[in-house]
């Protein structure tokens, strides 16, 4: 059979500073550019008014700025999206506190400059967007929300499955994918529209169902190897986890690349903020997870199953810290006896 | 429960066919309007999966009741009242399923797929579509308080701006007045030349005021006036300050003719002093039909009235025979008043010219459908072309089958026989999610698409999750059928879990998101469930049947 890292025994908890150092690294440029830069909001979010526009010919995007200067529409963005003479034009609401009717009369407006441009009937709009401000507020406030209340949700049910330190551990590995996956946002200028906060959403699930995977192991080795230190038992989930990681995260990877290459313009910031989010939460289940659980358990130890018998007999007789796949024949019996007794 | 084979391949057969029933393409009805502006139903066959705005092309609109005009007394029944009158508009408007929904307190969303025109179904969802009928004012109202008015604005310290030599309202008093007296038909020649031709004449400047200068008295009907169409924004933003209005008597309102009228070489607009009481409105309205008059070949519309109102409207026009009377729409006067020739019974018309057979078809309709009691606006809009969205639905079948191909090759290679199996599962994975979303009418959007995707990753993982554990027990010696239960058993863990923390993070999504949001919400939470039923039960039922085929089998293609 074709097998990775079956026997896998690598010091996966061991690295952790260095593990800690290439976070800082990425993280701290990372937010720090975007307290300079800020995030680049979809008029979704900012309230604006957008077309796509498809031309039977390809036009200078300077000569269409100047059509849209003429019509008073200063500062409008105007971007290639895919094909050659496709634009995407998109004019924010100035003030936030103007009306919502500024973006019909704003897209009202895009029109006569393309008419003048480009001349009527020689361009066709294949979409608009209008939003006034105060709806789009109103969507940046519901996305945060969304976010928050699911950290809760999360934490409640973990706190149940598991108990709370794992829950905590987890969601503070969900909490640095969340700032990782905006400061990438930030860092390479994607627009934050809502189809984005989807990728972001759907990446916290990704890392979170990551993250579970490890600690469920980690519950159960816990159980199965007392007398084995917390740190051993962490680095021993992970590594008997490893296999499943790769496998899971490499088909994930090439869905996500075909969304790239293949699902077009629309989906692609989706498809690209999800890729990333899928490399960090892969890092952090393992680097920032379960090293936080270690921390929150040295800090206020669990309860005395864990790991405190480890100390007692470092070498055990019946039962090394090796990895599974080579525990050999001897020990077998004993251990699917103990695991038959155990069944759920 | 599901210990035998049997009863499994039962219930996933039940499953199956559930899905496939929900899937199977049947027959459906639309109502269109056909050239002739006639509804009519046609029937298509097509797979019950709706598709979302993004995907088959629309308009999204969000709307919100426009209180800066008018305020609302009762929020939340106007908006009601408002919802119901739009689902009756956009019904007789004639588009496939449409969507008109009240979303949270204070905002309605319709959704319409496929349309072509957008700005005409924009205008029909926000025209308030109020009908009135008022008498014109024969006081000389407005020409007895234009002194006053421009003395207000002397003394607010409002200047005309060069505004444009015309001759002075005293002058045109006399002019109006005779006029008047004259029969419509003939006085109208003379009225479209007259104003035009002392304009020309008279360049002296004026020293009436600005509103006595822009505002001269117009043809033969008694209460018009006109304003030259490039000073009608400013006239009417002056005639709107309170201490300018109020110079008029009690019961006399202004109101603006809907279009302007070429009089001479210079384009005009009309204003109309009117009786405030309007002697009927469109809420006795019954029935409205757009039609062409023989006479003129013009479009217009004929209304019927109800009782009550036919009888108020008899009443009335039968005391004011020999009057105009002005037919208002959301404020603006139709067309020129006409005479009241006698009593007027139930029925009635308006005449639109100048516009096209398909506005006097969109003003029947709306005017049939009631008025929305306060004026809507549009917040949020959204719109894709047909070809964009046919470009997405192919570009995300693509993607999809390509990471269908990786995710199959990936799969197979890894884990030979067994990862077939994973395969045979995926397949009826996506076979259950698409008959769910049929099953609950959901419409799948792009980030619904997105959706499913992730899902698809997700039931490869809890595949592989078993997987690796069944090979773990192999590895620890166990025979194929132990390993197997074993295998299964400890992933369950994992799975349920996993899954539980991602479908509750997809219920606050789909609380808390909005339209395309909620559509990845609604796709991934059935994705999940899918996935846990066809990992859990319908790849364990496949190992089942495998073993049961080779007892004797000691080794695993995995």
């Amino acid at each position: 059979m074709l097998r990775f890292f079956t026997n896998a025994k690598y010091d996966f908890i061991g690295l952790r500073s260095y593990a800690y150092g290439l976070t800082a690294l990425i993280l701290i440029p990372g937010l720090i550019f975007l307290l300079i830069k800020g995030l680049n909001y979809s008029i979704e979010f900012t309230g604006g008014t957008l077309l796509q526009v498809q031309s039977s010919k390809p036009v200078d995007v300077a000569v269409l700025r100047q059509g849209l200067d003429r019509e008073g529409i200063h500062g409008a963005e105007i971007q290639k999206f895919g094909a050659e003479n496709e634009y995407v034009i998109r004019a924010r609401v100035a003030k936030p506190g103007s009306d919502a009717n500024d973006t019909q009369a704003t897209a009202l407006a895009v029109g006569h400059a393309l008419d003048n441009v480009l001349g009527a009937g020689s361009y066709a709009v294949v979409r608009t967007e209008a939003v006034g401000p105060k709806v789009g507020a109103e969507l940046r406030q519901r996305a945060f929300l969304a976010i928050f209340l699911s950290f809760f949700a999360v934490l409640a049910y973990l706190a149940y499955r598991f108990e709370w330190r794992f829950g905590l551990a987890a969601i503070g590995a969900t909490a640095h994918d969340i700032l990782a996956t905006i400061a990438f946002i930030g860092v390479m200028q994607v627009e934050v529209s809502l189809t984005v906060v989807a990728a972001v959403l759907s990446m916290v699930g990704y890392s979170l169902n990551d993250t579970i995977i490890i600690f469920d192991r980690v519950r159960e080795n816990l159980h199965k190897h007392k007398y084995e230190s917390f740190e051993q038992i962490l680095n021993r989930s992970v590594n008997e986890t490893l296999p499943r990681s790769i496998l899971t995260h490499g088909t994930t990877l090439a869905t996500l690349l075909a969304l790239t290459i293949f699902g077009g313009e629309v989906i692609r910031p989706f498809a690209l903020v999800m890729f990333f989010g899928v490399f960090v939460g892969t890092f952090s289940s393992i680097y920032i997870a379960s090293p936080l659980l270690m921390a929150i358990e040295k800090r206020w130890p669990g309860p005395a199953a864990r790991g405190h018998l480890a100390p007692k007999p470092p070498a055990s007789p019946t039962r090394k810290p090796q990895p599974v796949g080579s525990a050999g024949g001897a020990a077998e019996p004993a251990l699917s006896k103990a695991k038959g007794q155990r069944g759920r | 429960m599901f210990s035998t084979i049997r009863s499994r391949l039962i219930l996933i057969g039940i499953l199956i066919a559930g899905s496939i029933y929900f899937l199977f393409p049947r027959n459906a009805t639309l109502r269109e309007r056909g050239a002739n502006g006639v509804m009519r139903d046609t029937v298509v066959t097509r797979v019950p999966l709706k598709r979302g705005l993004d995907l088959q092309g629309g308009m999204h609109l969000a709307l919100e009741l426009d209180q800066s005009k008018q305020v609302s007394a009762d929020p939340k029944r106007d908006l009601d009242l408002a919802l119901t009158v739009l689902r009756k508009r956009i019904d007789e408007f004639g588009v496939e399923e449409p969507l008109v929904q009240k979303v949270g307190d204070s905002r309605i969303v319709v959704e319409l797929a496929g349309i072509t025109d957008p700005a005409r179904a924009k205008a029909i969802v926000q025209r308030s579509a109020f009908l009135e009928f008022k008498i014109t004012d024969e006081t000389q109202a407005l020409e007895k308080a234009l002194p006053a008015m421009d003395r207000t604005l002397r003394s607010l310290g409002i200047k005309g701006e060069g505004a444009p030599t015309q001759p002075s309202a005293v002058q045109q008093l006399l002019g109006g007045d005779s006029a008047k007296k004259a029969a419509p038909k003939g006085s109208k020649d003379t009225a479209r030349t007259k104003p035009a031709d002392s304009a020309a004449a008279d360049t002296t400047p004026v020293s009436g005021g600005i509103l006595g200068g822009l505002i001269q008295p117009g043809s033969g009907t008694p209460g018009e006036y006109m304003v030259p169409e490039t000073a009608f924004p400013r006239v009417d933003s002056l005639l709107n300050i309170s201490a300018v209005s109020r110079q008029l008597p009690r019961g006399i309102v202004l109101r603006w003719s809907a279009a302007s009228t070429s009089v001479g070489v210079q384009p005009v607009r009309y204003l109309y002093a009117l009786d405030d009481r309007s002697i009927v409105t469109g809420a006795n309205l019954v029935d409205a039909q757009a039609q062409i008059d023989p006479l003129t070949s013009g479009p217009i519309v004929t209304f019927e009235l109800d009782r009550a109102g036919g009888r108020k409207f008899g009443e009335e026009t039968g005391k004011h025979v020999g009057d105009y009377m002005a037919i208002l729409l959301d404020g603006r006067v139709q067309g020129r008043p006409p005479v009241i020739q006698s009593r007027i019974g139930r029925n009635g018309q308006i005449t639109l010219a100048g516009r096209t057979l398909q506005e006097a078809q969109d003003l029947a309709l709306t005017l049939k459908a009631g008025a929305l009691p306060i004026p809507l606006k549009i917040v949020e809009e959204r719109q894709v072309g047909a070809s964009l969205g046919e470009d997405s639905i192919n570009k995300g079948i693509t993607a999809g089958l390509v990471g269908t191909v990786l995710v199959t090759l990936i799969m197979i290679g890894y884990y030979r026989l067994s990862g077939v199996v994973a395969v045979v599962s995926l397949a009826v994975y996506l076979l259950f999610t698409l008959g769910a979303l049929s099953m609950i009418g959901a419409t799948l959007t792009l980030p619904g698409l997105a959706g499913i995707v992730l899902s698809i990753g997700l039931t490869v993982d809890n595949n592989v999750l078993i997987f690796e554990r069944m090979r773990e027990e192999l590895l620890h010696g166990k025979s194929v059928r132990l390993a197997m239960d074993e295998g299964f058993q400890h992933a369950m863990n994992a799975i349920v879990d996993s899954n539980v923390c991602m479908v509750l993070t997809a219920l606050f999504l789909f609380q808390f998101g909005t339209g395309p949001v909620k559509g990845f919400a609604v796709t991934l939470i059935l994705g999940i469930v899918a996935s846990m039923i066809t990992s859990i039960f319908v790849t364990r039922t496949f190992f089942m049947i495998w073993l049961q085929r080779r007892p004797a089998m000691s080794t695993l293609s995995i």
